[in-house]
């Protein structure tokens, strides 16, 4: 006998579940219309693959997750796309979000189907990617990607994997029909997860309330290392968290994950996904809900395919909409009430309640806490209700949060035993929804003032940058000029010195020379006349030479009788001309 | 007795000089630089960068706020901010100041790109450069980065700038508080 723990808190609730388990699991019938919302899963949305008009096979791919965060969406039954568009989704706010509807073409026709015949030869990863490619999500609730949740961080080692088939909610019964009927299918999933995980310990727990499915289980896991642990029924053990703790005495750590403390939990649907995946090469395009109630005259559990409106299984249990009050998606405790049955169903829907007046009646009207502590004793997370309902109500979320509001699971618990029928639960929700929208705004504020400061920064870094480039210029240009100006004082100086020194020095001549008295006459020839002498001296010598060349030449010419006596003689005589004239030029210079 | 006073006078001065000296010696060693109120009173603004309180951005409002101005000039923040600014400067709250504008739903710039001519004057009065582009090519704003301060759409020549408000999505969307009627059909769909 397996040792087992029990949580704080928990209660009683009437079960309700008798109604759906008197006949087997229902396979539904092929509804006119398929819609299957882009964002089935927790992560981002899928992105349509697919065109209004195409014809798709079963089976096929029609959206695709480009994030690493997020599993596709394929066509549940072969048949046409109609639309791409806003349709009103399974979602408390009765919200529209993006779906493609299908309609189908009644033949089934399936696409390629690739079976792994043995898993155990192919890399961990290959199966985890195959889990994600075939658009395997938590079928429990929450709509985790399961690839993403069988791979715990590195440093996380799993040493106990349990298959919740707890079911602790009242009227739900879909896992239980499920362990019932297909136990074997289970436990293959079961196989796949455990290979891939290599966990120490594998374990299937029930709720005692389920004997048929506890002996099915049984059956299948013979031989096995598989345990099979029947837990005590109380609301809510098929918490993560709370059957965690009744299986292992470990507490999940507050905002931490299971597999902090080595353990993962997966339900059992999610278990027969993954072997539906592996075995038979079929990605996830159905899933069993219960539909229940005392509004439909034949309660039971149906194989649906995903995809299908709520309208068209409430019409195949027969549904008396005179008696119908409330429509409910999930449990009594945790769902939430539907406004239009025109809503498909999802990945994580498990459970549809058509409720009559009497039998889920309108909350009575709240009424002032009396502080007598009840909500406190049956709260599993072993937090002060009584406490967060007071700061959620008067909007102290501060104190809420440091209250732990976060741990809260909203089972309901709280709200179940209140004498004053005061919604906690929903004030909860709300303070929680406050606190993460002032969070995202506190983030943007934060990058917007980062954003901000920066151009700030920038624009005085510019300012400045251009104010040192305009003090640059402005110095260069004024050293420019005042080289410029420089240069013109000097040189004209420099002219006006010697020319001034050369005037001084004419005049003191002329004077020392007392003869001639004219001021502008002597200081112009004065200043040619010492290159001038020597040059017409030289030039005198020069042509006197040239002369005594040219004549001795002639003389020779004549002694020979030459042809070029003539010519000689016009040179001799231009050369006397020449001598001549420097002659004259000379004397002219002397005087 | 002289000499018993005069020793007392005597030790109470080397006291006051050796605490003094620790006083101010601490004074400079630890020395704040900047007003820390002011920091935390820029964090409660909505960073907006506005300027409808009649400050250029935030931060100068908060400094004013520091040295004494009224609370109430941050349209965009509205109530909640000035009950924030309220509770941490342990003020009365005022009632928003309507001088500088109404509170609005959030809104985002959205630049109709077909029209644009591609100036860059918006992009030079936004604030926090949320906007993208360069001369004589489309502009568009960064939708996830723009505050909605309106301060793009009057320099805009062609005026191709819409503000639009933030529609709730599905997204966004989050549980209300229950009504607290003492009628129970008032409280139709509270569920849980």
């Amino acid at each position: 006998m397996t040792q087992l723990w029990d949580f704080s808190g928990g209660i009683h609730p009437e079960q309700h579940k008798h109604l759906s388990t008197a006949c087997p699991i229902r396979q539904s019938s092929l509804p006119e219309r398929l819609i299957l919302p882009l964002q089935q899963h927790i992560g981002a949305p899928a992105e349509a693959c697919v065109a209004v008009g195409d014809r798709v096979l079963k089976g096929e791919v029609i959206a695709t997750v480009p994030g690493a965060v997020g599993v596709p969406v394929h066509a549940p039954t072969s048949g046409t796309i109609e639309a791409i568009s806003m349709h009103p989704v399974p979602h408390p706010s009765g919200m529209s979000d993006r779906c493609i509807t299908i309609a189908p073409d009644g033949l089934d026709q399936w696409t390629g189907r690739e079976p792994i015949a043995d898993y155990h030869a192919l890399d961990r990863d290959t199966v985890l990617e195959r889990i994600r490619q075939y658009g395997i999500a938590g079928l429990g609730g929450a709509g985790f990607p399961t690839n993403i949740k069988l791979r715990p961080p590195k440093d996380r080692k799993v040493s106990t994997l349990i298959l919740n088939g707890a079911e602790c909610e009242p009227y739900i019964t879909a896992d239980d029909m499920t362990m019932r009927e297909r136990a074997d299918e289970i436990v293959a999933g079961l196989r796949v997860m455990a290979w891939v995980l290599r966990p120490e310990r594998c374990v299937i727990a029930i709720e005692d309330n389920k004997p048929e499915a506890i002996e099915a289980v049984k059956i299948a896991t013979e031989n096995t290392r598989t345990e099979v642990v029947v837990i005590p029924t109380k609301y809510p053990s098929g918490g993560e968290k709370q059957l965690i703790q009744i299986l292992t005495g470990m507490e999940v750590p507050s905002g931490g994950i299971p597999a902090d403390i080595g353990v993962m939990c997966q339900n059992t649907g999610t278990a027969i996904a993954v072997s539906r995946a592996i075995h038979q090469g079929e990605p996830l395009i159905s899933r069993v809900v219960t539909v229940t109630g005392r509004a439909v005259s034949s309660p039971g559990t149906f194989d649906v395919l995903l995809g299908t409106p709520v309208e068209h299984l409430l019409a195949q249990t027969g549904l008396d909409s005179q008696q119908l009050h409330r429509l409910i998606l999930g449990g009594p405790m945790m769902g939430y009430t539907l406004e239009t049955p025109g809503v498909p169903v999802v990945k994580t829907t498990n459970c549809l309640i058509a409720a009559t007046a009497e039998e889920l009646p309108a909350p009575p009207p709240e009424q002032p806490c009396i502080r007598c502590g009840m909500c406190a004793e049956v709260c599993p997370m072993e937090l002060l209700p009584q406490q967060l309902f007071w700061h959620s109500r008067a909007g102290e979320l501060e104190k809420a949060e440091h209250l732990n509001l976060f741990d809260c699971i909203e089972c309901g618990a709280c709200s179940y035993v209140c004498p004053s029928s005061i919604p906690l639960v929903q004030y909860y929700r709300a303070a929680k929804g406050e606190i993460r929208v002032q969070q995202a705004e506190l983030l943007k504020a934060d990058r917007a003032r980062e954003r901000f400061e920066a151009r700030q920064a920038r624009l005085e870094r510019e300012q400045h940058e251009k104010e040192q480039r305009r003090k640059d210029r402005a110095k260069a240009a004024a050293e420019a000029q005042a080289k410029q100006q420089a240069k013109a004082e000097d040189q004209p100086s420099d002219d006006h010195a010697a020319r001034s020194t050369l005037v001084a020095a004419a005049l003191a001549r002329k004077k020392a020379k007392a003869g001639k008295t004219d001021a502008a006459g002597p200081a112009t020839t004065d200043q040619a006349e010492p290159p001038d002498l020597e040059a017409l001296e030289k030039q005198l010598a020069q042509a006197t030479a040239k002369l005594n060349t040219m004549q001795s030449m002639l003389e020779d010419a004549r002694a020979e009788n030459a042809d070029n006596v003539e010519q000689l003689e016009r040179a001799v005589a231009k050369n006397h001309d020449r001598v001549k004239r420097a002659e004259t030029a000379l004397a002219g210079a002397r005087n | 007795m002289w000499t018993s006073l005069l020793i007392a006078v005597g030790v109470l001065l080397v006291l006051a000089v050796i605490f003094g000296g620790l006083l101010g010696f601490a004074s400079e060693r630890f020395k704040v630089e900047g007003n820390p109120l002011v920091d935390e009173i820029d964090s409660l603004l909505p960073q907006t960068q506005c300027g409808q309180c009649g400050f250029p951005g935030c931060r100068p409002y908060a400094e004013s706020i520091a040295n004494g101005d009224a609370i109430n000039k941050c349209p965009p923040g509205g109530e909640t901010t000035i009950r924030a600014l309220a509770d941490l400067l342990d003020v009365e709250p005022q009632p928003l100041d309507a001088e500088h504008g109404v509170e609005q739903a959030k809104r985002v710039a959205v630049i109709r790109e077909d029209e644009c001519i591609g100036c860059t004057k918006c992009i030079q009065a936004c604030p926090v450069d949320a906007i993208l582009g360069a001369a004589k090519q489309m502009h568009t704003v960064i939708e996830s980065e723009c505050t909605g301060c309106d301060l793009c759409v009057d320099p805009c020549p062609v005026d191709c700038i819409d503000m639009i408000t933030i529609e709730p999505d599905i997204r966004s969307w989050t549980w209300s508080p229950p009504r607290s009627g003492i009628i129970a059909t008032d409280r139709a769909g509270a569920g849980a």
